[in-house]
């Protein structure tokens, strides 16, 4: 090191520099490590469930708490298929309003609207469960569910009566929940898309519709898809909304007016009075499967969002 | 020839209608929402909400004054834990954007926060719960700060890259050394649009329910050990919601106005906030 106290001053600065850049990266690494730490714990405690019922938790559909025999295949068809119903619905809608609000909205209305749909998101899940319990299941038993009854009866979608509980609310409370997801992603990749790309269209002679049809959503298909991903995880693991109206009985049923159960509510219901070890063991389980599928699912969406961030090289056809 | 253009810009204007009812559509939950709100519960507000214990199972009458107190310790400690680590985690992203460290700590805060907050609930319940044989505030607040971490982070990320280049050359030009720039220079710098994005981190995360079944538990008396069941806003209106009870479905209600209130509040304040640096800038 240079002799002096100058040089001294320096030398220290530079170590209290490296010091400090250490303690940040630490921070930043907190994430990682956390995530990491999640696998190990969960996987840790799921350990006796994981090698008494190994790959067979997913197939069986037995939930014998006294017997010790436990199956997860209800909770993870409830799970699935009201997600799924949640997409069906959520995204047309939310890529409408993000359509809208990213091409076609007049400038004046698009702050506002953004600002509501973020409020949408913002309120807590036990909160829309609340409306949920009080308003929607007697609207779904009283309106929609006789609707769907008297114009579609005859599907075996909407078989037996509407009784308000059930797999057809949670489907709709979860897309209540997940399209803010959806329009707020969908949104900002439109808006990535470059000006250039409008303006050809534009000055072609298309209208604003066909240039958000012929140039902008092919652009920004696969952080669309992402947006849709996003949602997909957060309704896979969306707790206290769908334990309010989704009935919480195990079973598989074809119809969407019975009630069904899903991971995360048979989690939320049952955890704190599992009494026995293997029974403990066994929720892990079924929340491990839960975070690893999440992450998988959370990971792509972000990588396709990326994407289109990264310019036009990546579209196809 | 101009019939085909009529139909183009009709169907133009047919699908700008379309978007328009999405948009209508997607927002009516949320009006709807409100509304039940102020009808409900602002009639079953009243001073002993906020002052009194809750009542025996069916009685009427009592208050969430316990769950009140209980969700701001539970705020306090994740905020504790989340905004230290996320705040000099976000300045890291920020300040060394491009390492590998920086790299994976944004992509993985990204999926972090995607993780179901009924998992998180179960990590502190293995990490706290579990080896301590009981439930805490302790565990309740390790997994709502955990959970606020990637929130922070990013935010803090943002808005600090968004402090003018110049304003570290000052500094460093003036030989304060670059740990010093970052703490007294470019943080109060950012500090305005730091502390919004803490409180909408934070307010979301006073919200959580799931997280807290299993290790805060809920407690129907008043608590001030951490190491004890301590009561939560949300457990208390999620109980309520599902008892059988109409004076409880009243106060699950009230208790979802003041939630829904605070949420609200600091959302409008945010985005006050962040309009007025829009426009200092």
């Amino acid at each position: 090191m240079i002799g002096g106290r100058g040089g001294a001053a320096v030398s220290s600065a530079r170590t209290a520099d490296r010091t400090f850049q250490f303690l940040l990266a630490a921070m930043a690494a907190a994430v990682p490590v956390i995530i990491g730490a999640m696998l190990v714990a969960l996987i840790a405690a799921a350990w006796p469930a994981i090698q008494r019922f190994g790959g067979a938790f997913f197939v069986t559909s037995t939930w014998d708490p006294v017997a010790e025999e436990f199956g997860v295949l209800p909770f993870v068809y409830g799970t699935l298929v009201s997600s799924a119903l949640a997409l069906v619905i959520a995204v047309p809608l939310g890529l409408g309003v993000a359509i809208f609000l990213a091409e076609l909205v007049p400038g004046w209305l698009r702050s506002p609207i953004s600002f509501f749909v973020e409020l949408l998101a913002a309120i807590p899940s036990v909160v829309i469960g609340l409306w949920g319990i009080f308003v929607l299941v007697p609207w779904v038993r009283t309106a929609l569910g006789p609707l769907l009854s008297a114009s579609l009866g005859s599907l075996p979608l909407f078989r037996g009566p509407p009784l308000g509980i059930g797999m057809l609310t949670a489907g709709l409370i979860l897309a209540v929940m997940v399209v803010p997801f959806i329009v707020a992603v969908s949104t900002e990749v439109m808006r990535t898309v470059p000006r250039s790309q409008r303006e050809a269209a534009l000055a072609l002679g298309a209208t604003r519709w066909e240039t958000t049809r012929t140039a902008v959503l092919p652009y920004a298909r696969s952080g669309i898809i992402g947006a849709v991903f996003l949602a997909l995880a957060r309704a896979l693991g969306e707790t206290m909304a769908v334990t309010m109206v989704i009935g919480n009985v195990p079973q598989i049923k074809t119809s969407l007016f019975a009630p069904a159960y899903t991971i995360p509510a048979v989690i939320a219901n049952e955890f704190s009075e599992a009494t026995s070890d293997l029974y403990v063991a066994a929720l892990i389980y079924a929340g491990l499967v839960l975070f690893i599928v999440t992450v998988i699912v959370n990971a792509l969406a972000r990588l396709l969002v990326r994407r289109v961030a990264h310019g036009p090289t990546q579209i196809r056809e | 020839m101009d019939r085909r253009y009529q139909v183009r810009r009709a169907t133009n204007a047919l699908m700008a209608a379309v978007t328009f009812g999405c948009t209508l559509l997607v927002l009516t939950p949320l009006v709807v929402i409100l509304a039940f709100l102020a009808r409900t519960g602002l009639s079953a507000l009243n001073g002993d909400f906020f002052t009194q214990l809750p009542g025996a199972a069916g009685e009427p009458g009592g208050g969430m004054a316990n769950a009140i107190a209980g969700t701001l310790i539970l705020v306090a400690l994740a905020a504790g834990i989340g905004i230290p680590i996320g705040v000099l985690g976000g300045t890291y992203l920020s300040e060394f954007a491009s390492t590998r460290v920086s790299r994976t700590a944004r992509f993985t805060a990204d999926v972090m926060n995607g993780i179901p907050s009924i998992v998180m609930g179960l990590f502190a319940y293995v990490l706290i719960v579990l080896p301590m044989r009981h439930f805490s505030a302790l565990a309740g607040g390790v997994a709502l700060g955990v959970m606020l971490i990637p929130t922070v982070m990013r935010t803090t990320e943002e808005i600090v890259r968004l402090v003018p280049q110049s304003v570290r050359e000052a500094a460093l030009a003036l030989g304060i050394p670059q740990w010093k720039t970052m703490l007294r220079v470019v943080l109060p710098t950012a500090a305005a649009g730091i502390v919004t994005g803490i409180m909408v981190g934070v307010a979301r995360v006073a919200g959580e329910t799931a997280p807290l079944l299993f290790t805060a538990f809920g407690n129907r008396f008043w608590n001030r050990d951490l190491l004890q069941p301590i009561a939560a806003l949300p457990i208390q209106i999620f109980a309520y919601a599902i008892s059988p009870f109409d004076d409880w479905h009243r106060q699950a209600w009230a208790g979802a106005l003041v939630l829904v209130t605070l949420v609200l509040l600091v959302n409008i304040m945010a985005r006050y906030a962040a309009g007025r640096q829009v426009k200092l800038r």
